[in-house]
């Protein structure tokens, strides 16, 4: 188990998000627990709730989960798979308000760092202009 | 009015046969505002509740609307999938097997509420909810010839949003030119109105 908040990208592209995925990894290695989905149910462009939780399994940490989105069904669908998480893992687990390349690439690095899930998304959420 | 096992399985599939039957014009509509899979995903969501409607009808009405959303939430795979979802998993929470259409219109207006939630959206925005809003009103209403009314309330709302610019989604985008295109999540909202209706006029 990674003593480092875990990060999951969420792209309506598989190729987008295994292409962060890898730019992650590229910074961090494996110091960062990491999952990544793209594509809906049938392999098309869009988002899958199941994909996502299950994503969010495999980054899994017990300090918690930052989550990367692209688009609008990306973002309302990591929160609603946020919402059908056990009830112990739901407060841990965020949607960062943040491009998805960029943001993911910096709350990754700030995650090796050993930093709160909070300092996590707030380093990723500095992108987004106020 | 009770809705037994036999009448949920007919509204389910009646619903499900509706928006199957149309996902063509709603992508139609999607590609001219969006990015055209809103007819693709909804048909894989309802017929995914196809498949699994003897199941879903099985459980009392409460349980079975709240399979349907996850049903819906698990296969649409678009925004349009957690917003179905939680219209009619938020449905689900309060609605027995025995309905009043009081109790109808508050499980609705509590559903509204909840998609309002999901969507950060709100009425006059281009969505949805410009159709289940003014259908709302007529329910509370209720009264003599209330299908005919949720039926022509709910098609004149969705083409009450071909002049609204979209605020929210992909379609919001586009700014202005998103006026002059009729929302694809209002007609496909409107389209299960209309079966709704159809359906609790043959059992009233």
């Amino acid at each position: 188990m990674s003593e480092n908040v875990g990060i999951v990208i969420v792209s309506h592209s598989a190729d987008v998000a295994r292409g962060t995925a890898l730019m992650v990894e590229q910074m961090v290695g494996r110091e960062v627990p990491l999952g990544w989905c793209g594509g809906d149910p049938r392999g098309g462009l869009g988002t899958s709730v199941e994909a996502i939780m299950a994503a969010i399994d495999r980054a899994w940490s017990e300090k918690g989960v930052a989550i990367l989105v692209d688009l609008g069904g990306a973002e309302t669908n990591s929160e609603m798979a946020i919402e059908m998480l056990p009830e112990s893992r739901r407060d841990r687990v965020v949607v960062c308000n943040a491009p998805v390349v960029e943001g993911a690439v910096m709350a990754a690095t700030e995650a090796a760092s050993g930093a709160t899930l909070e300092t996590v998304r707030r380093t990723a959420e500095e992108l987004t202009p106020a | 009015m009770m809705i037994d096992r036999q009448a949920r399985k007919v509204l389910f599939e009646t619903v499900a046969h509706r928006v199957i039957a149309s996902a063509d014009e709603l992508t139609d509509l999607d590609r001219a505002i969006g990015d055209g899979d809103h007819g693709i995903n909804m048909r894989r969501g309802f017929e995914a509740v196809l498949a699994a409607v003897d199941e879903l009808s099985a459980k009392d009405l409460g349980e079975s609307l709240k399979g349907l959303g996850t049903t819906l939430v698990m296969k649409v795979g678009g925004a349009s999938g957690p917003l179905y979802g939680t219209l009619f998993m938020s449905l689900g929470k309060s609605l027995k097997d025995e309905v009043t259409c009081e109790q109808a219109a508050d499980a609705l207006a509590a559903a509204i509420e909840a998609v309002k939630a999901r969507g950060k959206s709100d009425v006059g925005q281009k969505t949805m909810l410009d159709v289940f809003s003014p259908v709302l009103g007529v329910l509370r209403e209720g009264g003599a010839g209330l299908s005919a009314r949720l039926k022509s309330t709910a098609r004149a709302a969705a083409e009450n949003t071909i002049p609204m610019r979209a605020i929210r989604g992909r379609a919001s985008f586009l700014g202005e030119r998103s006026i002059g295109h009729m929302d694809p999540g209002a007609r496909s909202s409107a389209l299960i109105v209309d079966a709704v209706a159809d359906v609790m006029e043959g059992f009233a």
